[in-house]
């Protein structure tokens, strides 16, 4: 056992943060650190930079595009993207989809999709849950059925992320409703600029609008958009439920939102002394702190088995419920930190280029909106609920 | 980066809870922990022949060279077996203390009789007074005739009764022109002026008050003969706790297998506990807590070789992970077991006696929450900093 980097590892760091430093165009960091509104463009304009430098996919096999990394590389990458205050990657497509088109899509499937998911060409999303097939998600209603050579496709799905932006839905859809229900699922590729396809805005109650209810109405979907067999969709889906582990945890962009608490809770005053004297704030933050170092700990423990090639498996649920625990103790803590700070709403002021004189410190205005944000986390990705039904029945054996 | 076992760490694991699980049966426990010294000779010598009580000693003093891993590897196979032999305190604590702190004569004489099983030791670090802080210390010496003279109290000795050593933590005089300066000496048990109160603890181990009224010890007793012992202390200590941390992942692992297979077999309304929502996502919090409380064990053990504050970081932040893990799954072991965790028949409410001890012992997660929080400031850890 050893907790020191090879010399290896740490070249490879090093060239990973100073092509993050160079390469991060300008401003972006202050986005980032500050929380404010990313646009589509920022998304898209750092993912092409990743593209060109041949690290837009690390988890994809090397004659697809990956990059071959050891997962403790993978790691190592995605800690120096978000210590350096890189936009996240989005997921859909590159992390999402992209894995089940590799394994279960055809060679047709392949080239139309895999490249224009490494240039950022496509943005993708993710249509699983239905108005009313949330936590029971193999309860879902939205049907395909088989006409020709194409699908015809109505229903609807809700809670899509970022759905506005997206040029291709992956969704699971009934093709059969005689059997069990998970029998009767596909998984099936939609563009989303065909006709029927209507993306509804959601807004949550932070003021953002990240979320969309999408319709499909008499929707013709090419039968060739169909991944693998017909009734396999929820096969394919708990095959992508493994590999959405990738940064899951999200150690390091919690390692930054903890620094910054550390800042505000000294520049913040509590009638003379910073909060962060105040001993009882003293305690909650390093709580979370230690919280957050066995986080790591347990992500490098798992990490160092798939380097061992075992294969990851249920224990990604734990990171992801100790996670978003983590994310949202910081985000609840920061607004703790600020006092009667937090109170002002200044939509305006969670985005770029707003010059006005802002009401109290800079940094006051998106911390609470963050914090209301961030109760989403312990919903998407499968409900922390339900990631605890998930170990209690493949790690505990209940 | 590695977080994985050698084939030889491999091989101890299994050995190790072979022995627990073949030769240390909860009976024949609770039989040894009824009678003195609350422990079993044989299966000290035994640990001893299997090259347990060396498995940290240098080769030249009997040993196999092995470290912390190594440490933590047996620490935790003893808490799955609620192990009563004074591994802790003996190997641990007083042969890791006279490695790093002896003279080469104590080494010498006392390290290869450990290792054999023929030496035992205890530490006594604690006062009546003293709480967690490891600097108050007023057991007073008095050079007298080249030697000093000892007075004043320990509490709290584990295992001083059956131990041939005490190593005594002690205030050195001015005169020695070491103002505040504390000492460590090596003490014999049944040393004149010497008297000790023996009692058992709440989780069946055995500890002792002592009195020292003028023990009068020789110069070559003293260890760290040139300075302050406090920061020898600090580390002992520290590597204390890496210990017991893996310890209470043992026991909070056994604990928690015990409390699953219960509920998988005790039927209520026509079926298996372990069917109700409510109480399988219990079991995962459980589960969780045990995992992560794993991991800061490994971080702590992994970090005892490091610069100071660094260590301390990770050891309190292990110690705050361990109370709090070893808090919940005991009290909820014991809850879910029903009446049944109640008795004492069962082994669930030793496992959290046990795991209630640890978490006080060398401070509480209270305390070293506030020692993490003091110490402040630093990265998560190191790979916060991008390794070094």
């Amino acid at each position: 056992m050893d907790l020191t980097y090879t010399d290896a590892d740490n070249a490879f760091r090093a060239e990973v943060r100073s092509f993050v430093a160079a390469e991060l165009p300008a401003g972006f960091r202050h986005k980032v650190e500050n929380g404010l509104y990313l646009e589509k463009d920022d998304y898209v304009r750092w993912q092409k930079i990743l593209y060109r430098k041949g690290w837009m996919a690390p988890a994809w096999p090397v004659e697809y595009g990956g990059t071959g990394w050891t997962p403790l590389q993978k790691h190592i990458f995605d800690e120096e993207c978000a210590l350096g205050a890189a936009p996240p990657v989005i997921n859909f497509g590159v992390n999402m989809v992209a894995p089940v088109i590799i394994e279960f899509g055809t060679e047709a499937q392949k080239q139309q999709y895999l490249p224009r998911i490494l240039s950022s060409e496509d943005w993708w999303c993710q249509g699983y849950s239905e108005p009313n097939a949330g936590s029971d998600l193999a309860s879902l209603t939205m049907r395909a059925e088989r006409e020709g050579d194409t699908y015809l496709v109505n229903g609807a799905k809700t809670w899509t992320t970022l759905a506005q932006h997206a040029d291709m839905i992956f969704c699971l859809v009934r093709t059969d409703s005689s059997g069990k229900k998970q029998e009767g699922i596909s998984f099936l590729l939609i563009d989303m600029t065909s006709p029927g396809v209507t993306v509804r805005p959601i807004v949550t109650f932070d003021g953002s609008q990240e979320i969309n209810e999408v319709f499909f109405e008499d929707v013709r979907v090419p039968a060739g958009n169909l991944i693998g067999e017909e009734g396999m969709g929820w096969t394919y889906a708990k095959f992508l439920l493994g590999h959405e582990r990738t940064g899951i945890a999200q150690v390091a962009r919690s390692k930054r939102q903890l620094q910054r608490l550390k800042e505000i809770s000294r520049a913040e005053q509590a009638g003379g002394p910073p909060v962060a004297d105040d001993p009882a704030f003293a305690a909650k933050i390093a709580e979370v702190e230690i919280a957050l170092m066995a986080l790591e700990m347990t992500e490098l423990r798992f990490l160092s088995d798939e380097g061992a090639g075992r294969a990851p498996g249920p224990e990604s649920s734990i990171l992801k419920i100790r996670g978003t625990e983590i994310q949202q103790t910081l985000t609840e803590l920061l607004v703790e930190a600020l006092g009667y700070h937090a109170h002002p709403w200044l939509p305006e002021a969670v985005r770029e280029g707003w010059n006005e004189e802002p009401v109290g410190p800079d940094y006051a205005a998106p911390i609470a909106p963050r914090y209301f944000n961030w109760r989403k986390a312990s919903i998407y990705g499968g409900s922390n609920e339900i990631q605890k039904n998930i170990i209690a029945k493949m790690v505990l054996g209940l | 980066m590695d977080l994985s076992y050698t084939p030889e760490q491999d091989m101890l694991r299994d050995s190790a809870l072979r022995f627990v699980r073949e030769a240390y049966p909860f009976d024949a426990r609770r039989a040894a922990a009824a009678t003195e010294p609350g422990y079993r000779g044989g299966i000290w010598q035994q640990f001893a022949d299997l090259g347990w009580l060396g498995a940290t000693l240098p080769e030249d003093f009997g040993g196999t060279s092995g470290g912390a891993v190594e440490t933590m590897i047996l620490m935790e196979a003893f808490g799955r077996g609620l192990v009563l032999e004074p591994y802790l305190w003996s190997v641990v604590m007083g042969g890791g203390l006279i490695l790093r702190a002896g003279t080469a004569a104590q080494k010498s004489e006392i390290l290869p009789a450990l290792a054999a099983g023929e030496c035992r030791l205890a530490f006594a670090f604690v006062e009546p007074g003293s709480r967690y802080d490891l600097a108050h210390v007023e057991l007073a010496t008095e050079p007298r005739d080249g030697g000093f003279v000892l007075t004043g109290r320990k509490s709290l000795v584990y295992h001083a009764a059956s131990a041939d050593r005490i190593i005594v933590s002690a205030r050195l005089t001015v005169a020695l022109g070491e103002a505040n300066g504390i000492g460590l000496f090596l003490v014999f048990d049944g040393a004149e002026g010497l008297s000790r109160r023996d009692y058992k603890t709440q989780d069946d181990g055995r500890a002792s008050d002592l009195t020292f009224e003028g023990v009068a010890v020789p110069a070559e007793a003293r260890m760290v003969p040139d300075g302050d012992a406090l920061a020898q202390i600090e580390l002992a200590v520290d590597t204390g706790i890496a210990a017991i941390c893996a310890e209470a992942v043992g026991a909070m692992g056994a604990l928690r297998e015990i409390t699953l297979e219960y509920l998988r077999t005790r039927e209520q309304f026509g079926r298996p506990i372990g069917t109700f929502q409510v109480l399988q996502h219990r079991m995962v919090d459980l589960f969780m807590a045990e995992e992560e409380a794993r991991s800061m064990a490994i971080l702590a053990a992994l970090s005892l070789d490091r610069p100071v504050a660094e260590r301390k970081r990770a050891v309190s932040a292990a110690k705050v992970a361990a109370g709090r893990a070893g808090r919940l799954i005991g009290q909820e072991a014991v809850q879910l077991h029903g009446g049944m965790g109640m008795t004492d028949e069962l082994s669930v409410g030793h496992y959290f006696k046990r795991l209630t001890l640890i978490g006080s012992m060398f401070g509480d997660a209270s305390h070293h929450l506030k020692e993490f929080a003091a110490l402040g400031g630093g990265p998560a850890n190191r790979a916060a900093e991008g390794g070094d």
